[in-house]
């Protein structure tokens, strides 16, 4: 492949937000969780990319859109490998990974048919109780979920 | 959350629960005391039960207040398709304290995000029954005369059984040492393994209801095998006389021994221990009563010995 191509396959943003080194797995739950399907400016979305450090990984590259600090992070709870990159003229001016909340309000949905947040018009709420294997517990019923499970609201 | 509700016994402290002992003792020797005169609590039953419903309401009696609610959510609005949220907001304008049960998990700690009344959960599907634990606690408390470094074995169904896995919680203060005697199918989970691993409680794991099990305890807790638990009904078939206590296997027991049981209880206990000295799963429900009282008080602020 020639490089043009090469570049052409990942073009290079002016201004906007990259979210980078994505498990391929996650993407699509990372573009839903996002809400990326409603976003109007130019976006790119790569999978199954080639990476020296996960195998394999996914890219999404907004243009024009900072999204905001504690939006971007609740995706850590389905990708906490996930580099994000701010350009501004072609430059990266931040470069962060996405942290993941001692709380998740909203993101994610409980697994139990029988708790009260899939029965009520609410928010859901999960609680970190396990960072190193990203294990969530629910506020309500209690309920423990592994991170790759989880559902997205 | 209002501090004063009580939704999981993972709320309170050890000196709490201690608190809570010593104010159902002090119910205990003086039942009537009209302490909640002028107040109105309210019992919200989405899901019927009659036992814990008839503890709740004549604990609010015998201490003077007055009750309004339902016993079954085919009367309220819920069955009209009111969110819980609305019942809790309408009910709150009316009543000093809310006692609810209901069939989802984590109603009763919702319950408590839309409201400044207190809430005393009642149960809430298979999660938390906070009351039952209290009076577990003050049973084995007064029949042992203290609850420290007592030995406890837990029978029948320990996979499902929401009593067995609060009790167990509420012990971490305490330095107790479980037998956990179950078959195959409903053994405690890992997650209260591990969690006693964590609090350094010590814990044998059993598929044989033995008499080395029976005669090392100062309590055993019985809980029913339902037929519904499981996949298979041969297997049910199979297991479900090997967990039933009877009057025989309490021959060699220590004297301190009490049994106890959550009721309703079907065949793990044999009629013939009822009559037994050691048979403490009536009193036991007694105690209830006593336990209710002093978390009525204690969530609406009354302390009972200086009204």
């Amino acid at each position: 492949m020639s490089n043009d191509k090469k570049e052409l396959a990942v073009a290079a943003l002016e201004n906007g937000t990259v979210i980078d080194h994505i498990p391929s797995k996650a993407l699509f739950k990372v573009v839903k969780l996002l809400g990326l399907e409603n976003v109007d400016t130019h976006l790119t979305i790569g999978n199954n990319l080639p990476s020296k450090r996960m195998g394999s990984k996914g890219i999404i590259k907004i243009a024009d859109v900072t999204i905001p600090e504690d939006i971007i992070n609740r995706i850590a709870i389905i990708a906490p490998g996930a580099k994000v990159n701010i350009i501004r003229d072609f430059e990266v001016v931040a470069k962060r990974p996405v942290e993941l909340a001692d709380t998740l309000i909203g993101v994610v949905k409980c697994s139990n048919p029988k708790c009260i947040t899939n029965n009520e018009p609410m928010r859901t709420r999960f609680e970190v109780v396990d960072r190193d294997n990203v294990t969530i517990r629910c506020h309500y019923c209690g309920k423990t979920v592994n991170s790759s499970d989880a559902r997205i609201c | 959350m209002n501090s004063k509700s009580l939704v999981s016994i993972d709320d309170i402290s050890k000196d709490e629960i201690l608190e809570l002992i010593e104010k159902a003792k002090y119910f205990e020797e003086n039942p009537n005391l009209k302490v909640l005169d002028g107040k109105v609590v309210a019992t919200l039953f989405f899901e019927p039960s009659t036992r814990t419903r008839l503890s709740f309401e004549t604990a609010v009696n015998r201490l003077g207040g007055r009750v309004i609610g339902f016993s079954d959510a085919s009367t309220s609005s819920s069955a009209k398709g009111e969110t819980l949220k609305d019942t809790i907001k309408m009910v709150s304008n009316y009543a000093d304290l809310i006692v609810m049960r209901h069939h989802l998990e984590g109603a009763a700690r919702y319950a408590t995000e839309v409201t400044d009344v207190p809430i005393i959960n009642a149960g809430d599907g298979s999660n938390q029954h906070p009351s039952q634990t209290m009076l577990d606690l003050y049973s084995i408390s007064k029949t042992q005369g203290k609850l420290n470094d007592l030995t406890i074995s837990m029978v029948g169904d320990l996979k499902y059984g929401r009593t067995v896995h609060s009790l167990l919680m509420a012990m971490r203060y305490f330095n107790p040492t479980f037998n956990f005697v179950a078959c195959e199918e409903l053994q405690m989970p890992a997650e209260y393994k591990k969690f006693c691993d964590i609090h350094g409680i010590r814990y044998n794991e059993y598929k044989d209801f033995s008499p080395e099990v029976i005669n090392s305890s100062d309590i055993l807790y019985m809980t029913r095998v339902q037929r519904e638990r499981f996949t298979d009904i041969m297997e049910y078939e199979k297991v479900k006389n090997l967990y039933t206590l009877r009057n025989s296997m309490l021959a060699d027991a220590k004297p301190n021994l009490r049994v106890l049981h959550p009721l309703p209880r079907i065949n793990e206990i044999d009629q013939d221990v009822d009559d037994n000295p050691k048979a403490y799963y009536f009193d036991q429900a007694r105690n209830g009563l006593f336990a209710r009282q002093a978390i009525i008080c204690r969530a609406l602020g009354i302390d009972p010995e200086k009204k």
